[in-house]
Formats: structure tokens, sequence, C-alpha cells
């Protein structure tokens, strides 16, 4: 047994390059509860992270008892975090589930049946829909829910009522890794697998805290970390995170200033001549432009901008030039900063500058944020076109059409789908009135929570939120439809490097909740949407119904979904798209040829231009002749607009820990993890805990121009300027509202979104620390993560994060050979289980 | 040679279109992407008059002559209010940013006919930032557009 909240990332199982990831079978079951107890195991992914990891959950007596990991799948060899370990099942098995809708009447919410709850929503949609017409709808999703219903949702948004205001959460998380995907290739597409990983001689992680945000990803790395052969790792973060210390550069560059930095790396690169100048004149365009950018940057420049070594950055680009196989990977230090695109934009022109793409350990890996964000994008239930489509094309929309049997006019394609911010800023001006919120917490996943409490608390704001708990959201509600959760529904999925999964539905949800798809469904019917025909518009009866409509959406583009099945999804691994009659066991990399979905009739964007965001337009696009070849973009560097000065002079950034997910709805009805991660914390460096006078778990008030929070202090390892807070806290077990001391980490954050991606800006705002109370111990955060403490010379020391009792796990290495690309897939198709 | 009316004019023009930028960032600061960009193009503004500089010293900048003076644009002194202020400010802006941009083109001919490099390069480096400001106010506003028009209170 294994206690995997002391040991986050469980046991090593080393292994060289180019071998294959040992299989390792991560398993817990409940207190008293033996193998032989377990009535059927039933297959799923965890959906506590984007990383995908298959499962199969232990079921007895009707109730979840357990969880292992899957050692035939591609993406976990049967690991788990300690999130799919200890959340997944306790994060919906819990007294608090909401078993009934909920409407508000006198100020009240009160208990209702579905048919009232319905109801209400449908008759006041009707009313706005004929008073006000479809803008004054608008639609706020997840990246937490499963294709089937992220597609329902779609369908209904664009073809049903014709709002262009529909996103996701998948907004805060990963718009950047599609939007910079878009820009360099044409299209969104994971070009990297995980597999990549086993044969890489170097891997750079650009704000990506891979160790905390995806713990069985970074096993694999430690594995080959702890191999003959390791790979050098470069990282890029202003934290002291796990991944830096095993780092051979670690760059920890002032928050805001990344693009600086990328743009060094490039001209190192080509001031060294390490490109390829091969594959540059044979699959890209716009070198040029590429170079006249990056001439200013030198490494001494970007120093001096960045806060690192000259000698740092030229190290990391060496490292970048010169070793044969290289893994980038992106993450939220890149996509929630300013100039997102444009940063995430040069990692995709490193590669393409070394012709380093869809090749065994060559290989960029855009990361997501939430398991099943890469659906959202792939349905169009956010700011994108189902399967890939691109809105400046007229074809595409008359595709769409003719699937939906819809008139081309009613699916809105005169502007880009409005993003999450501007939806909001629309319910803020009263233009939208009705808005619906599934599975998503935005009074506390949002940047400037003061702005957002009371945007939701508009008394002329129609708001359904559809959730598993009364969530900090919920409260604001007009009507509170009580969703089922992972393992109470069956659906599809599909994590960061394009591999789909089943999750099968093991038991009931709780009362009267319902899934997510019979909800949509359910609306959809008493709306009486219909066809041009006059059959309704979705007459799916259940989630494999909306899962075969949307393969006939996916056919013929990148992600095409037409060669999966339910059945083929069972028994064995997941399986990477594109899967079709070209590709029947998917596919584990994408352009590995050099070539790129950039023809204009085929790419789902024309591109932008990354320092404002206007649109290129199909003229000019057509005009540069792309055929097939990737586009080298970028855009001159800009200072973040809030930086620290005499009011604010420190530089706030926020993030995650290993513990939490989102806004801990799931994660923080976990004992262990909530033992190991209770309450808010702040992280300053020692020399400015010194200077303020601020000791380990002291009280602190840190204040923006926005608002203010008054949280512990943690005296970490934090590049020095910078404060840190974790976004995962906002107030449904604290009372339920901000009270005297706020603690949620966007009560400090700005209202601001990169021009090309509309991401939020969450990693840069200027900020001021003062003590206001003693310390009555340490802070409540981790010792085992970025939050480890920096001691003070003869301070008493803070106790290590452990689990105990309640947090073991069994770990069995090697049950079996471990699952290979495409065997994997074929064995389980010809009936042959590996 | 009458070059030296339409530098004039075109360098009271950026002058015009960013002090014009700077004015609508600060009227509408509740939409931040138009807050934060229109300071960002009032520096690009300011800067395409910096690199005229030393051209307009050479040739001299006339801003006495009648009849392109009717040319001149005025400036927005002030902002307007709400969705439909948002897009009409930004229509300003618009018209005020295709005459820099047009009269980038007709310097930019003159210089051609006159062989001078250092001209061309000062139009080099400045129009193609005048014409992605045109577009960006394009996309902005046709992204505005439907929900002021339609949907606004």
């Amino acid at each position: 047994m294994v206690d995997r909240i002391a040991k986050i990332w469980g046991t090593r199982t080393p292994y060289p390059r180019d071998a294959l990831w040992p299989v390792r079978v991560d398993q817990v079951l409940d207190p008293g509860i033996a193998l032989g107890d377990i009535d059927r195991w039933v297959q799923s992914a965890c959906v506590l992270c984007s990383n995908g990891c298959a499962c199969d959950i232990a079921v007895k007596d009707g109730a979840m008892v357990g969880i292992r990991g899957r050692a035939q799948d591609l993406v976990n060899h049967g690991r788990l975090g300690p999130k799919g370990l200890f959340a997944s099942r306790q994060g919906v098995s819990h007294k608090d589930r909401l078993t009934s809708p909920l409407i508000r009447e006198n100020g009240q919410l009160i208990e209702c049946d579905w048919d009232t709850a319905m109801r209400r929503i449908v008759d006041r949609s009707r009313e706005l829909l004929a008073e006000r017409g479809p803008l004054s709808h608008g639609f706020y999703t997840s990246g937490q829910l499963f294709l089937e219903e992220y597609y329902a949702l779609a369908v209904i948004g664009k073809a049903g009522i014709g709002t262009p205001h529909m996103d996701g959460n998948t907004r805060l998380c990963t718009a950047t890794a599609a939007a910079a995907m878009k820009e360099s290739f044409g299209a969104d597409g994971q070009p990297g697998s995980y597999t990549d990983i086993d044969s890489c001689d170097a891997l750079f992680l650009y704000g990506h805290n891979m160790a905390e945000t995806q713990t069985v990803l970074w096993s694999r790395v430690l594995d080959r970390i702890a191999g003959p052969d390791r790979p050098k790792i470069v990282c890029v973060d202003p934290r002291d995170t796990e991944v830096a210390r095993h780092a051979d550069v670690h760059l920890a560059l002032r928050p805001g200033t990344n693009l600086a930095l990328m743009h060094a790396l490039v001209r190192e690169v080509l001031a060294q001549g390490w490109q390829d100048a091969g594959y540059i004149r044979d699959h890209t365009l716009g070198l040029d432009r590429l170079r006249e950018a990056v001439e200013p940057w030198t490494a001494e420049a970007a120093a001096a901008v960045c806060g690192v070594p000259a000698a740092d950055i030229r190290d990391a680009a060496r490292i970048f030039g010169t070793s044969a196989r290289v893994v980038s990977t992106v993450l939220q230090g890149f996509y929630q900063s300013s100039q997102a695109t444009a940063a995430s934009c040069q990692v995709n022109n490193l590669h393409l500058l070394r012709g380093m793409l869809g090749e065994p350990g060559r290989g960029v890996l855009q990361m997501n944020g939430q398991p099943t964000a890469q659906n959202n994008r792939e349905c169009g239930a956010d700011g994108d076109l189902p399967g890939f489509r691109n809105w400046e094309n007229p074809d595409h929309i008359h595709e769409l059409a003719r699937l939906w049997k819809v008139d081309p006019m009613t699916i809105p394609h005169w502007a880009p789908p409005t993003h999450a911010m501007q939806i909001f800023r629309y319910a803020e001006q009263g233009s939208i009135d009705f808005l619906w919120i599934s599975a998503t917490n935005p009074a506390v996943s949002m940047p400037e929570l003061p702005r957002i409490r009371d945007i939701l608390a508009k008394p002329d704001l129609f708001l359904v939120v559809q959730d598993l708990y009364l969530t900090e959201t919920a409260q604001y509600a007009d009507v509170v439809l009580p969703a089922a959760g992972w393992g109470e529904k069956t659906g599809t999925f599909t994590n960061v490097n394009r591999i789909v999964h089943l999750s099968d539905k093991a038991v009931d949800p709780p009362g009267q909740a319902r899934s997510d798809l019979d909800i949509f469904l359910d609306y959809a019917r008493r709306m009486n949407f219909t066809t041009l025909d006059g059959g309704p518009l979705l007459d799916w009866t259940g989630p494999e119904d909306a899962f075969e409509a949307w393969k006939n959406c996916s056919r013929g583009r990148p992600c095409d979904y037409t060669g999966i099945t339910y059945d083929r999804l069972r028994g064995g691994s997941g399986i990477p798209w594109p899967c079709n009659e070209d590709h029947p066991n998917g596919t584990d990399r994408l352009y590995g040829d050099g070539v790129f979905p950039t023809d204009p009739d085929y790419c789902e964007s024309y591109g932008h231009d990354l320092l404002t965001g206007a649109t290129v337009g199909a003229q000019a696009f057509r005009a540069q002749d792309t055929g097939a070849r990737a586009l080298f973009k970028t855009a001159p560097f800009h200072p973040p607009h809030e930086e620290p000065d005499e009011d604010y002079p420190l530089r706030y950034t926020t993030g995650r820990t290993a513990y939490h997910f989102h806004t801990r709805t799931k994660t923080g009805r976990s004992r262990p993890l909530t033992d190991a991660a209770p309450r808010a914390w702040v992280e300053l460096a020692r020399e400015d805990a010194d200077r303020l006078g601020i000791s380990e778990g002291d009280l602190v008030r840190v204040t923006s121009r926005r608002g203010r929070i008054e949280i512990p202090a943690r005296v970490s390892w934090i590049a020095p300027g910078t404060v840190f807070a974790p976004f995962h806290y906002g107030y449904w077990d604290t009372g339920g509202g901000p009270g005297a001391h706020p603690a949620a980490a966007n009560e400090l954050t700005a209202t601001e979104w990169d021009p090309v991606s509309k991401q939020p800006m969450f990693k840069n705002a200027a900020v001021t620390v003062e003590k206001i109370g003693d310390a009555t111990g340490p802070a409540p955060a981790p010792t085992t993560t970025a939050s480890r403490p920096a001691a003070a010379p003869g301070s008493r020391p803070v106790p290590a994060t452990a689990g105990g009792d309640g947090a073991h796990a069994t770990e069995t290495p090697g049950t079996e050979p471990a699952p290979r690309f495409p065997d994997a897939i074929r064995n389980a198709r010809e009936g042959r289980q590996p | 040679m009458n070059l030296n009316i339409y530098l004039g004019m075109l360098h009271q023009a950026e002058n015009t279109l960013a002090e014009s930028f700077r004015q609508v960032a600060e009227g509408h600061g509740a939409e931040p992407d138009v807050h934060f960009l229109c300071r960002t193009l009032a520096a690009q503004c300011d800067r395409h008059g910096e690199l005229l500089g030393p051209v307009v010293h050479r040739y001299g900048e006339n801003s006495s002559d009648n009849e392109p003076e009717r040319l001149h644009a005025q400036g927005l002194n002030t902002t307007r209010k709400g969705p439909v202020g948002l897009l009409r400010d930004l229509q300003d802006l618009y018209l005020l940013a295709s005459l820099v941009d047009v009269t980038w083109t007709m310097v930019k001919q003159a210089g051609s006919a006159l062989r001078d490099k250092e001209l061309l390069a000062v139009v080099e480096q400045c129009d193609a930032e005048t014409a992605t400001q045109l577009r960006w106010l394009q996309t902005r506003m046709k992204q505005a557009a439907p929900q002021a028009l339609v949907a606004a209170r």
C-alpha cells in the first residue's frame, strides 16, 4: 500500500528511451471491501484533469465502491492520480448532491418536480424569443460534460434557437491551445502524442506545471528521468514547481513576459543556424516576417524584460536547437497570461523551424485543462463550429444546415461565436436576459469576482444552473437543475492527445437527478425545435444516438470519428482520432507528412493578426496560397497592461494545486484531498515576506484594484516579487459568500483577455500585501508540491503533507505487457483482449 | 513639389487618430479589449508620427495650403455611451484610420516616383499597421453590431 497523498506520483517504474512505459495498476477500494465482494467493474475514464486516464469502477449493491486504472489503455498504462483515486466517486457520491429541481419563489430556492422547473425555463425562453429574438439567449457550459451532451447543446443553440452566444469554461482553460493550433496549422488537432514522452531527448514545459495538473503524465516523465537515458528538462515557470526541481534549465520569468522569452529562443535558434531549411522551404510560410519580429530580441534583451539570466536563455535554446528529439508542452502559464496566442504560437514555430512534428519524440502538446474540453471544441458548444468548421466559410455553414436540415440562415455565422467574457458583458448590459449555465461555476472561476457576482445577481437576468451541487453560482439561479454525474450516465470524451474513451453508467443518479443529455433533449422537445421537413430537430433517445449523429457531423473533418463505435471503445484501449476507413485504428500523431489543414476550403480558420485579433479574412488568406503548408505567425511583444507600481508593487498570479480540481465541487468532497489542502493560501518569496514582516502562516491581506483576499501566507520558493494564490477556493463550504475574509483568488484578477483566443488573463495583476494577523499554525498549503515551504532559519518545520490510512492505494506493477499503438486497439477490435 | 502638403496632412492625421484612440480607450473602459487595444494602437500612431519626422523635416511640412485642409478630419472630442455609442465611436475611428490609410498610399506613390528610399522604408513600416488597425476596427464592429442594433435595450 502506498500513501498517494504523500506520494502524489506513486512508485517509480523506470524505463529507457523508446521502450514502452511499464504497466502499473493503481487501485483503491472502500474500507471493508474485498475484491471478491465486487458485483461488477464498469469501464470509464477519469474526469478530474485533462489527462484522460482509463479506469474501471467497482460496483457493489448499486453503489460505486472502488476504482482501478486500466492496464491496457494507451493513456495511463494502469495508473491513476490522487484526484482520480480519491475524488472520482467520492466527488459524486456525497450527501450534498442535488436530488430535486429547485425554482426561486419569493427570493428562496424551493424544491419542485421536473415538469414545473422545465416549464418555467421554457415559458421564459419562448417569451424572450418572441419579444427580443435569439440574441437574448446565452449558454455557458463546461469542459466536464460528455461529447454527446455538447453536441446536443450545440445543435440546440445553433440550429434550434440560433444564438451566437454559446461558450464553455473551456474559454478559461484551453481556448488558447485551439487558437494557437488554428493559427499555425489551420485547424485544431493535437500534433503530438503522449508516446512522444517515451522517445524524446528533451522536454520543454512552457507554463505547464505538469507535476500537479496532469500527475499521471508527469509519472511517465519521472519514469524516463529515473531511467538510464533521461531527457533534458526545461521549465518555464515563475514558481519552483516539481517540474522546475527536475529541470536542467529553469527559466523563472516574470509573469506577463512569455512572448519576450519566446522571441529570444526563436532568435537564438535562427542565429545559430539550428533550423531545418528544407523543412521550412517545403512545409511552412512566413519565415521572413518571423525573423524580422524576433530580430531585436537578443538573449540579453529578453533577460532584462523577463528577469532571467541571458545564459539560461541561451542554454535553453541550445537544448532545443541541438537535441535530436524534442517534445514541448504548453499550459496555463502561457494560456492564461498576456499575449497568450502569440506566445503559444512561438512554441509551434520552434517546432516548425526544426521540422519536429509528428514523429516519435518530436512533437507539440498544446495541453487542455479539463477532461472533456477537447469535445467542447469539436462539438461547438463553445466558440467553435461543430467538426472544426470555419464560421467564415459559407460552404461549411451549408454543410451543417444540410446535416441538421435547417435553413443556413438559422445558424449564426455573421461573426465568430460570442466568447464567454463578452456573454457576461452582454448579460451585464441587459441584452442577454436568459443565461443557462451547465457544469461550471463562474462565481468562483471567472476573473474579477465582485463584478461576476453582480451580474449573476441581476434581477432581470433569468439564470438556469445545471450542476451536481448547489454551487456558489447555483445560489443565484432562478432554476436549478440536478444533473447526473460521472458513473451515473453514459457518454464519450476525448483527452489532450485525441484519445476517445467511453464512460459507461455504473450506478443510478441520486433522487431525481438526470443526465445533462436528458435535460437538453427535454428542453429541445418542449421547445418544439423542428427541421425544415417538420420533424424534431433532435430525435435522439440516448447517448449512442447522439454519438452516431456526431460521427456524421465529424465525417471528413480533422476530428473524424466515423471509425469509432461504442462497442469498439469497450474492452480495450481508447482510440485516438482521426479514426475512419483510412485510419481504422485511429492516429497516434498528426502532420508527420508535413501536410497541414491550411487549405482554404478545409481549414477551421483564416486566422488573425496576433497583436489585435483582427481577422485575416477569406480573400487575404487565399492569396497566401498556403498549399497545405503551416504558417509562422507572431506578434510584437507588449508588456502586460497592469504592471507593479508604487501602490501595487507585486506581481500576482493564480494557479492550481495537485490535490484539487477547479472550484473543488468534487475534490472538496473528498476527505484525503481536503485534508491535504483544506483552505486557501497565498505564496510569497522569502525576500518579500521578510521585507513585509510576514512569517509562515500569518494572516495577510492581498489587495488589487478589483478587490481583496485575506488568507494565510505560505513563504515558498516562488520568484521574488511574485505572489501566487490557488484559484480552487470559493465559499460553498465557508458560509456561502466572501464574508469578512474573502478567499477566492479571482477576487483580485482583472477583466481582460487575449485578443485572439479570448482567454482571460488570470496570471497578470498587480497587488499589495500586508500582514493583518499572527499565525496560529502553518498555512494550509501542501508541502509536497510547488507550495513547499521555504523555512526560515531556526523556525519550526512545517509538518509534511500525508494522507494516512484513508489515502492508501495498491500499486501492482507489470501485471501484463504494456499497451502499444496500434496493437492495443487492433487486438481489442479483433476480440483479443491484450 | 506638393508632397509636403500630403506629409503635413498625414502627420496631422496620425496625431488626430492617436488622440482619438486614446479618447475611445478612456471612454470605454468597461470594454477591456477596446480599452487596451486602443491604447496600444494610439502608441502605434505616435510612432508613425515619429518615423515620419525626418522625412517631414526634409521636405518641409506645409499646413497652410487651403485646399487639402478640407480633408483634415476632426478627432473625437468625447465618447458616446452604451452599445450603440461604442459602435459609433469605433466607426468614427474607422473613418479617421481610413483617411490615414489612403494618405499613406498617396505618399507611397509619390515616394516611388521620387525613388526616395528613406520615405518608402517609413511607409513600409507604417502602412501595414494602419491596415491592421482598420481590420481590427472592422472585426470588432462586426462583432458588436448585431447585439447593439438588434438586442440592446
